[in-house]
C-alpha cells in the first residue's frame, strides 16, 4: 500500500522569530527553513511501516513556493520513495491545503495520509482534520501508537488526561504527535540517493483547485514582555494579591 | 551545557562564493557536488554533531577512556555514538568509490570533519586515523592487502592507527627499533613497543589495523632501514571472519592534559613471540608511505585548530551575552534602562576585541584550510597535468603553514575564551577550559610547530628557491587592488594592511631564498616566525577574498545582509589587529638569529 505524507516548510525551531515592522506577518528573510519537526515524525513513521513490510511506496508532498525541493529532498533522504511539490507563491491556509491534498490522493489512491497534528509556524491543527471530512475518511488524531494490520489501523491517541485507543478503517487519515517516534537522522548514502529520485511539480491550477485565501490576517504582534516578578514578604500579602490585584481567588 | 551549532552559513558561502565549489565539480568524479546537495550534507552532519557527539563531549572528557587489564573502554555514550557515525555513512565520506566510499572531494569532507571535530574533538580523532590508514594503504598496499582491509575500513566497521613513536623516537623517527623478522610464508613477525598510540585500543569495532614502523632485521640504519607494516589486531581469514588474536596489545593508557575521551596507548607487540605483519609497498621505504599519511593527517589536525577556535567562540558568546558586569562606556540599546548600573559584557569594547579575534581566527583559519582542501582535488583529480602539479606543490607549501597556523591559533582563541569568561573560565564547570586543554595537543602531535616551521622553510622554501611560495605571493598581490575598486571605506584599510603584509611575506621569503644556502641554522631560529608570518598572510588574503564576495553580493542585493556584513566587519578587523603583527614577525625573523645561535648551551 501507499502512504502520502505531506511536509511543510517551515521557520527553523531553533530560530527566534521576529515579527515584521509592519506587523503584516514574522520576518522570513535570510531565515533558516526546515521541516516541519512533526511532520519528520510522520516520515519517519511512515517509514517504519514501509520497514515492517506493511508500506510499499511512500509519497512526500510538499506544497508551496520552490525552495519547498530542499524539505522534499530531506524527506527523501530519510527515506520517501518519490516526492511532489504543489508549487505555488500564494499564502496556503489549511483549508486550500486540505484541498490540494484530497485532489493528490484521488491521483495517488494512498491507504494511509499521516499528517503532523500541526506545523509549529501557525500552529493551526486542520489540515488532517480537514482533509478527512473532505474525502470522507475516518480519522485518528495526535497518534502516540500506530499498529497496521489487514485493512485496519489502530491508535492510541493523546488526549486530556491519557489515552486512548481507537481502531479505524483504512484508507483513513493519522495525524501524529510528538511521542509517536524519533525521527531517523539521514545517512550520507541516502542524501546521495535523494538527488535522483523522482520529484513531480504540479500546480493548484493544474489540479484545479483554488487556494485562495479565505482568512484575512489583520495584524501580527509579539506577545506582551513579562514584566518583572516580586518578591511578597509574607503569605498573608500573597492572599491579599491573589484577590485584589489578580482577582484570581 | 554548551550548545554547538555548526557555522553552515559560512561553510556554504566559502565553498558557493570564495573558494569555488563549481570549479571543484568540474574536476573528474566531482560532478555530483552541487551546491545544494553539499549543503544538503552539511545541514545532516551539523544536526549529527549537534545533537548525537556534542552533549558526549563534556562527559567524554569528565569521565575519559579507561583501561582495565589490556581492555580499553571508551567514555559512555561513545560507543554508540560510533555506531551511529557508521550507520550514517560518514566515515564513507572521503573514501574510495572502489571500496565502497562516496568519493567526495576533500572541499566536502573537511568541512565535515571540521563540524565532528567542533562538537566533540576526542571522538573524531578515531575516523581522522583511520581516514590516515585509509590514505597510506590505498596509495602504497598491495592489492591483496587493499581487498582484505579497505572495505572495512573505508566504512569505519574495522578502525585503522598510526604506530609511529617509540619512547627513544619521538620527532626523530630514524631512531626506531621495532624489529621485523621476515618469515617462510612472506609475512613478517613484529616486536617492539610504540607509544603515544591514538585509538590504539578501544571498544568501538571488532578489529583494529594497526599501521605500524618497523626495521627488518639487516636493514640499513636510519630512515632508510624503516618498512610500513599492517598489524592488524585480529587476524583476518580467507573468507574475510575474524580468525586468531594477533600478538599485540594495549599494555596501559596515557593520562594527558586534554582529549580525555580519546584513549593514547602504550602498544606492546610481539611479547608472545612477535605479532604477525604485511609489509605494505616495498621494504626499507616506510618512512616514505608514512608521509602520504601525514601529509593527510597534518590537514586533519590542522582543522582540529578551526573546530576548536570555532567552539570556544560560540562558548564564550554566549557568556558574553548572558554575564551582566559593568557600567557601559559605549552606547547601549534601551531596553537597559536609561543609564544602566550594568550590562551584559559584550558591550565592553575589550570584551568585543577578544570575542572578535576569536571570531576572526576562527573564520580565518577556516578559509585557508578549506582553501588547501580544494588544492588538493585539484592536485589529485584535475586531467590537466600542469595545474595538477603546481596545485601539489602549493598543498606541500600549506600544509605545514595549516598545521602550525590554525593549531596555534586554536590555543591564543580557546585562552581568549577562558578570559572571557574571567574568574569562572578557570572553574571546570563553565566548559571553556577544556577547549583549551584539548586544543593544546594540536600543535604538538603530528609534527610540532618547530617540525612544521622546520618542514616550512627547508624542504618547501628554501630547496626550491622560494618558487612555490613567491608565486602564492604573487597571486596574493592581486587582491588588494580588487578591494580599492570596490570603494567600500572597510575594504581600503583592508587593502593596506593587506599590501603591507604580503610585502613581509615576500620580504622575509626572499631573505629565507638568501640565507639558505649558506646558513640555513639562521633561518631555522626563526622558522617558527616565518611560518606565522606565512600563516597570518594566507588568512587575511582569504578573508579579504571572503569580503571582496560579500560586498559583490551587497551590492547585487543578494544573500543574508547581516551575514556579509558580519563578514566584512570580521575582515576589517582581522586587517587591524592581526595583519598589523605580519611585519615584526618578518623583523623578527630576519633579525633574530644572531640571539638565538650566540647563546651559548652554557649561558642557560
Amino acid at each position: 500500500m501507499k502512504i502520502l505524507v505531506p511536509v511543510k516548510r517551515v521557520v527553523d525551531y531553533n530560530v527566534k522569530v521576529r515579527v515584521k515592522a509592519d506587523q503584516s506577518g514574522v520576518e522570513l528573510t535570510n531565515i533558516k527553513m526546515s521541516m516541519n519537526p512533526f511532520d519528520e515524525i510522520s516520515i519517519e513513521e511512515a517509514i517504519k511501516l514501509r520497514e515492517a513490510g506493511v508500506a510499499t511506496e511512500i509519497i512526500a508532498v510538499s506544497i508551496g513556493v520552490t525552495q519547498c525541493q530542499e524539505t522534499l529532498r530531506t524527506a527523501l533522504a530519510m527515506g520517501a520513495d518519490r516526492a511532489i511539490l504543489v508549487e505555488t507563491v500564494a499564502d496556503v491556509q489549511p483549508l486550500a491545503v486540505a484541498k490540494l491534498l484530497k485532489a493528490i490522493c484521488e491521483k495517488e489512491s494512498p491507504q494511509l495520509v499521516i499528517l503532523g497534528k500541526q506545523a509549529i509556524d501557525d500552529d493551526s491543527n486542520q489540515t488532517g482534520q480537514m482533509l478527512a471530512a473532505l474525502l470522507d475518511w475516518p480519522q485518528a488524531t495526535f497518534a502516540s501508537k500506530v499498529t497496521v494490520t489487514s485493512g485496519m489501523a489502530e491508535v492510541m491517541r493523546e488526549i486530556d488526561g491519557g489515552m486512548e485507543t481507537i481502531e479505524i478503517k483504512l484508507p483513513a487519515i493519522i495525524t501524529t504527535d510528538l511521542r509517536l517516534n524519533t525521527p531517523r537522522y539521514a545517512t550520507l548514502p541516502n542524501i546521495m540517493k535523494a538527488k535522483k529520485k523522482p520529484l513531480d511539480v504540479m500546480t493548484p491550477e493544474t489540479l484545479g483547485v483554488d487556494v485562495t485565501p479565505r482568512l484575512k490576517t489583520l495584524k501580527v504582534v509579539e506577545p506582551p514582555k513579562r514584566k518583572g516578578g516580586v518578591i511578597v514578604t509574607d503569605v498573608a500579602a500573597l492572599i491579599d494579591k491573589l484577590k485584589n490585584e489578580a482577582k484570581v481567588i | 551545557m554548551s550548545e554547538y551549532n555548526a557555522p553552515l552559513k559560512d561553510m556554504n558561502f566559502l565553498l558557493e562564493h570564495v573558494i569555488g565549489l563549481d570549479e571543484i565539480a568540474r574536476l573528474p568524479g566531482c560532478e555530483e557536488v552541487t551546491p545544494d546537495l553539499v549543503s544538503a550534507i552539511f545541514e545532516e552532519a551539523g544536526k549529527f554533531s549537534k545533537e548525537v557527539l556534542a552533549p558526549l563531549n563534556r562527559s567524554g572528557d569528565m569521565e575519559g577512556a579507561t583501561i582495565t587489564d589490556t581492555v580499553v573502554t571508551t567514555p559512555k555514550g561513545f560507543k554508540d555514538a560510533y555506531q551511529q557515525y557508521i550507520d550514517g555513512g560518514w566515515s564513507l565520506i572521503a573514501g574510495p568509490a572502489e571500496y565502497g566510499g562516496q568519493g567526495l572531494p576533500h572541499l566536502v569532507s573537511t568541512p565535515v570533519s571540521e563540524m565532528l571535530g567542533s562538537a566533540n574533538m576526542a571522538f573524531k580523532l578515531c575516523p581522522l586515523l583511520t581516514g590516515g590508514a585509509v590514505e597510506a594503504l590505498k596509495s602504497h598496499g598491495s592489492k591483496a592487502l587493499q581487498d582484505i582491509f579497505l572495505p572495512k575500513m573505508v566504512a569505519g566497521e574495522w578502525t585503522g592507527t598510526m604506530n609511529l613513536t617509540e619512547p627513544q623516537a619521538g620527532s626523530d623517527l630514524a631512531l626506531v627499533r621495532s624489529k621485523a623478522i621476515p618469515q617462510a610464508d612472506g609475512t613478517y613477525k613484529i616486536s617492539g613497543q610504540k607509544i603515544f598510540i591514538t585509538y590504539g585500543e578501544h571498544d568501538f569495532t571488532k578489529n583494529i589495523v594497526h599501521l605500524v614502523l618497523a626495521r627488518i632485521e639487516g636493514a640499513p640504519d636510519g630512515v632508510k632501514g624503516i618498512s610500513l607494516f599492517i598489524v592488524p589486531k585480529f587476524m583476518v581469514n580467507a573468507d574475510g571472519s575474524l580468525g586468531e588474536r594477533n600478538d599485540v596489545k594495549c599494555v596501559s593508557i596515557e593520562h594527558k592534559m586534554g582529549i580525555h575521551g580519546s584513549p593514547t596507548c602504550v602498544m606492546a607487540y610481539g611479547d608472545a613471540g612477535g605479532a604477525t605483519g604485511y609489509v605494505v609497498g616495498e621494504p626499507n621505504r616506510g618512512i616514505e608511505y608514512m608521509f602520504v599519511m601525514m601529509n593527510a593527517a597534518r590537514l586533519g589536525v590542522g582543522l582540529e585548530g578551526v573546530s576548536i577556535s570555532e567552539r570556544a567562540y560560540q562558548h564564550a558568546l554566549v557568556w558574553a551575552r548572558e554575564r551582566v558586569q559593568g557600567r557601559p562606556v559605549t552606547p547601549v540599546p534601551a531596553s537597559f534602562g536609561a543609564s544602566p548600573k550594568s550590562v551584559p559584557i559584550i558591550y565592553h569594547p575589550d570584551v568585543k576585541r577578544m570575542l572578535l579575534t576569536m571570531r576572526a581566527y576562527a573564520e580565518a583559519t577556516r578559509a585557508l584550510t578549506y582553501y588547501t582542501s580544494s588544492c588538493l582535488d585539484i592536485a589529485e583529480r584535475s586531467t590537466d597535468e600542469k595545474q595538477r602539479r603546481m596545485s601539489q606543490s602549493l598543498v606541500e607549501l600549506l600544509i605545514p603553514i595549516v598545521k602550525g597556523w590554525s593549531t596555534e591559533a586554536g590555543i591564543e582563541v580557546t585562552s581568549l575564551g577562558i578570559q572571557v569568561h574571567g574568574g569562572m573560565g578557570f572553574i571546570e564547570e563553565t566548559g571553556a577550559a577544556q577547549y583549551y586543554r584539548d586544543s593544546r595537543i594540536s600543535a604538538i602531535y603530528e609534527g610540532t610547530t618547530g617540525i612544521q616551521a622546520n618542514d616550512l622553510v627547508g624542504r618547501k622554501v628554501g630547496r626550491e628557491g622560494g618558487q612555490t611560495a613567491l608565486a602564492w605571493i604573487a597571486e596574493m598581490e592581486k587582491i588588494p587592488p580588487l578591494l580599492l575598486a570596490t570603494n567600500d571605506g572597510n575594504l581600503k584599510f583592508v587593502a593596506a594592511q593587506l599590501t603591507a603584509s604580503i610585502n613581509s611575506a615576500r620580504r622575509a621569503t626572499e631573505w629565507i631564498v638568501t640565507m639558505w644556502p649558506n646558513n640555513p641554522a639562521a633561518v631555522f631560529a626563526g622558522a617558527v616566525h616565518y611560518l606565522k608570518l606565512m600563516g597570518t598572510v594566507g588568512g587575511g588574503w582569504m578573508m579579504a577574498r571572503a569580503a571582496l564576495a560579500a560586498a559583490t553580493q551587497i551590492k547585487a542585493g543578494e544573500g543574508d545582509g547581516d551575514y556579509l556584513k558580519a563578514k566584512i566587519m570580521t575582515t576589517r578587523f582581522y586587517a587591524d589587529h592581526i595583519l598589523t603583527m605580519a611585519p615584526s614577525f618578518a623583523d623578527a625573523l630576519i633579525q633574530g638569529a644572531d640571539s638565538v645561535l650566540q647563546m651559548e648551551e652554557a649561558l642557560f
